[in-house]
């Protein structure tokens, strides 16, 4: 049954702009139910700021279903909180007690640039997806879907690696705050299955490029894989280097027989 | 049949090619207008939305060497509210021989829609779904597989055939996925522009023809013209008016609604699905709703205690306390019948206080008797994911208590009126996917909303709007400097700032949450004369009090949620308020929509094809209570108007 969450001092950020200078703001509240998701608190806390005359806090959400991936928020520390795989979402208040301190912050890295309070720019995992996370193939042109068998294990393993939502808590959690996590699952991903065999390693050697140019680089801390509300393996990591060294050492014609 | 009624109104010209059902869509093809590769580069279209439908159009037409536009007003086009579907994709590749066809899921299709879509639209669709799989294997979706490495099938409901591929519990986000990996490919090679975080706010209509649209960049809030030779609105359903949803926070009409008010007639918004197997609403403060996937009811068993006075726990509720209801009103597809008639049982035995749960608002939902026949380790496999995201949710073990479950708004049938070629009744405004009205009737079959939107974007649209396009080449079309684009946009900047300049005590979500309770009560599962008339007059004085009591705090510059939200509720008291009226008007049940009036003896929907068997389209008029009601006949000249029947 239901109970009621009192006294409860919530820390969040607080940044006007990308460039101004931002701080904690602190709030108290009383008399939330723990049946409610980390969000409706903040929901609940917007309703009263306004009702206050104050701006509401900014954070990014949308499904609240744990699958779009548009949340995020260090929540004492933690990426997404401390359930294990959960988003923030999905997170709810019975993780917390009366008179617990929460404090909230927006994803910490470099690449992730603040827009306001906990909304973060992440458009760089879209620079590098456009580079080369894709496989080519124009509509219209595709052979049956049945021609191509791919054996059930391929399969399954590629969906491993494609459950990634593009939240951006394994760059978040990661000291470096670096994203291999993310492109690793993407190059995985399409590099497994038989219809990414002809662009596999020029798109492994492309991604990771374009990762260099805006991230932080991996140290095998595995913070990533920790915080990931998807439990991506570390292993597509070591796939992805597996794939981006060949591409970078051997003969290019001799790839291309791969 | 039916000479008497009046013809259909001059601008719902359906343009479906003549000849027979099977040969329409080859023949529109064979003769519609192409445009040279050379001179494809020459015209710009449009595409807001980045859903299924949006980002698979804007590929596909950036691939054929249009130059594409492309809006969202998320981060990024990934996060579409397609990615959020579940269960699967229909399509009638017949990969396990039995008995599917083109012909099969057409037929489905129109039933399931209970006689309410287009017979030419729907018929194209099942024809195109099987070039669906291919192409997203092909980009490479990872579908579930047999051993020997060929695609699985599942069955779904109100079909006797297994045609609906999955990708786990994610298909939608793997399907979406592929066609966002796809835009992001012509956005790397300049194929395509992206705007992010950048709403549509209205639509410019100029000499007759969408010109363009306005938008507002909701990172500075500065609100810019963009023009073009056509325009795409893949912008979704409006599901978020009942505030409580299975949709994202942030799916609204605007779009759809601000093109409505520009001159595009809206179709059947009666037509709402309510999904059966949601997580009850648990406190005042709930944001959403959340659906539990339906394949659930496959070992799940639905009852509620038959005393409404009930208070022992599940457990200690002995078999003859229990009303299994959907086995004893419904012998023959028991917990699986489908979605509207799940529904509206539940509402029923919850209305009599029979629910369950501390608000008393549930059914239960039962695996106890699965897991005692097959095992907890089989159960475990076959909805592990799904027990876990419960127990997240709700805090409690379905593996030792029964879920509770309650019907929510999941999908909406209505949308803008669109002709064969998906074209509105402004000339260059094309709508597709969730936000037009075309092919799903009062009720959509489960597996194929997705199948709908990649159908739309890869293989209807890309044919006819460059049908549309060809006579247009070499002709000047209005540029942003053209006045009425700065009229439209000046307006939508005074539109923005009047929300903020209302100061006064309620917000946004506020209005929102008001309005979707009336809109649930009068117009959610079941609906009658006297509360949608209630509804109507309801409606009105919350909306003044929107307009007079509002509070926007922060200003018009920079990010500013709560603006956006005013918007969006805004355009959703207009809409509620069309929904109402188009509910009374249709004096039948089908559906999606029960008239409490209309059902037969046994409880069951009741059409009325003498007087309804029309598209509903409604004209704006300057205030959506005197909306104007047109009709579209709708012609069955394959399938023989029959009565569904699930018992």
């Amino acid at each position: 049954m239901s109970r009621h969450l009192n006294n409860l001092t919530v820390k969040v950020w607080r940044q006007a702009g990308p460039t101004a200078t931002g701080q904690f703001e602190t709030h108290v509240i009383d008399s939330i139910t723990d049946e409610a998701s980390f969000l409706e608190m903040l929901d609940v806390l917007n309703e009263r700021l306004i009702a206050d005359g104050k701006e509401a806090i900014v954070f990014d959400h949308d499904c609240r279903e744990g699958i779009c991936g548009t949340c995020s928020l260090m929540i004492n520390g933690q990426a997404h909180g401390p359930q294990r795989a959960t988003t923030t979402c999905q997170l709810h208040m019975r993780s917390f007690k009366s008179n617990d301190t929460i404090v909230i912050e927006p994803w910490r890295a470099g690449a992730f640039p603040i827009v306001k309070d906990l909304m973060v720019d992440r458009s760089a995992f879209d620079r590098i997806v456009e580079s080369g996370g894709y496989i080519t193939s124009p509509t219209g042109g595709a052979p049956d879907a049945n021609l191509i068998p791919v054996p059930k294990p391929v399969a399954d393993a590629a969906m491993d690696s494609a459950a990634c939502i593009g939240c951006g808590a394994c760059v978040a959690a990661c000291p470096n705050g670096a994203a291999n996590l993310f492109v690793g699952a993407k190059i995985a991903h399409l590099n497994l299955l038989p219809q990414g065999q002809a662009e596999r390693f020029k798109r492994a050697e492309a991604m990771v490029d374009t990762m260099d140019e805006h991230f932080g680089s991996c140290t095998n801390h595995g913070e990533c894989s920790a915080a990931c509300p998807k439990e991506i393996s570390l292993d597509v990591i070591a796939l992805m280097n597996k794939d981006y060294r060949s591409a970078k050492f051997k003969n290019r014609k001799e790839l291309s027989r791969n | 049949m039916l000479e008497d009624r009046p013809a259909t109104s001059a601008l719902l010209n359906s343009k479906v090619p003549a000849g027979v059902l099977a040969d329409k869509w080859d023949t529109f093809k064979a003769n519609a207008k192409l445009v040279n590769p050379n001179n494809k580069r020459k015209f710009k279209v449009i595409v807001v939305g980045t859903g299924l439908a949006g980002a698979s159009a804007a590929a596909t037409l950036a691939e054929l060497g249009y130059q594409v536009d492309a809006f969202t007003f998320h981060d990024s086009a990934r996060r579409a509210h397609s990615i959020a579907a579940q269960g699967g994709i229909n399509a009638a590749k017949n990969y396990q021989g039995d008995g599917d066809s083109v012909h099969r899921l057409f037929t489905d299709t129109i039933k399931g829609g209970d006689f309410r879509s287009r017979e030419a639209n729907v018929y194209r669709l099942a024809q195109v779904s099987v070039n669906i799989i291919d192409q997203m294997v092909a980009q490479g979706v990872p579908f579930a597989r047999e051993y020997g490495g060929l695609l699985d099938n599942r069955s779904f409901g109100g079909a006797q055939v297994s045609r609906t591929f999955y990708a786990r519990g994610q298909t939608g986000q793997q399907l979406l996925l592929g066609a966002y990996q796809q835009l992001s490919r012509q956005i790397g090679s300049g194929g395509v522009r992206l705007f992010n975080r950048c709403e549509l706010v209205d639509i410019v209509v100029i000499d007759g023809r969408a010109a363009g649209i306005v938008t507002r960049d909701l990172l500075t809030g500065q609100v810019t013209s963009h023009a073009a030779h056509a325009v795409v609105l893949a912008t979704g359903g409006y599901g978020n008016v009942y505030f409580l949803s299975t949709n994202a926070m942030n799916c609204n009409v605007t779009a759809a609604w601000r093109a409505h008010r520009r001159g595009a007639y809206f179709a059947n918004p009666c037509y709402t699905q309510i999904h059966p197997t949601c997580i009850p609403q648990a406190d005042e403060t709930q944001s959403k709703l959340t659906l539990m996937s339906e394949s659930l009811r496959n070992d799940g068993r639905v009852w509620v205690p038959k005393n409404s006075d009930e208070s022992r726990p599940a457990h200690q509720i002995p078999e003859e306390d229990r009303d299994y209801y959907l086995e004893r009103l419904y012998p023959s597809y028991g917990n699986l019948a489908p979605r509207d008639i799940s529904s509206r049982a539940a509402k029923r035995l919850v209305d009599k206080g029979q629910g369950v749960g501390p608000l008393k608002n549930g059914v239960y939902l039962d695996f106890s008797a699965a897991i005692n026949r097959l095992g907890r380790n089989v159960v475990e496999e076959r909805y592990g994911n799904l027990f876990e995201m419960y127990e997240r949710i709700a805090g409690e073990n379905p593996y030792e208590v029964p879920m509770r479950i309650y019907p929510a708004t999941h999908y909406t049938m209505g949308g803008l009126w669109v002709d064969y070629e998906l074209q509105t009744t402004i000339p260059g405004l094309y709508a597709a996917g969730e936000a037009n009205f075309s092919d799903h009737g009062a009720n959509r079959l489960g597996a194929s909303a997705l199948m709908q939107g990649l159908a739309d974007g890869y293989f209807v649209l890309p044919y006819t709007i460059s049908n549309g396009l060809a006579p247009l080449l070499n002709k000047s079309v209005p540029g942003t400097d053209h006045p009425e684009f700065k009229r439209v946009e000046a307006e939508a900047r005074d539109r923005y700032q009047a929300y903020i300049n209302v100061k006064g005590t309620r917000s946004p979500d506020y209005f929102h949450r008001e309005l979707g309770k009336i809109i649930w009560d009068y117009c959610g599962m079941e609906r009658d004369r006297n509360g949608l008339e209630k509804a109507i007059s309801e409606i009105p004085a919350l909306y003044d009090e929107f307009k007079k009591d509002l509070r926007v705090t922060g200003t018009g510059e920079g990010v500013n949620q709560t603006l956006e939200k005013a918007g969006r509720v805004d355009d959703f008291f207009q809409l509620g308020m069309l929904m109402c009226k188009d509910a009374l008007t249709r004096e039948e049940s089908a559906g999606g929509h029960f008239r409490v009036e209309y059902q037969t003896d046994e409880g069951e929907a009741q059409r009325d094809d003498e007087k309804f068997c029309h598209v509903a389209a409604w004209e704006w008029t300057g205030d959506a209570s005197n909306a104007q009601r047109h009709e579209e006949q709708l012609s069955f000249e394959t399938l023989q108007l029959a009565t569904r029947s699930y018992k």
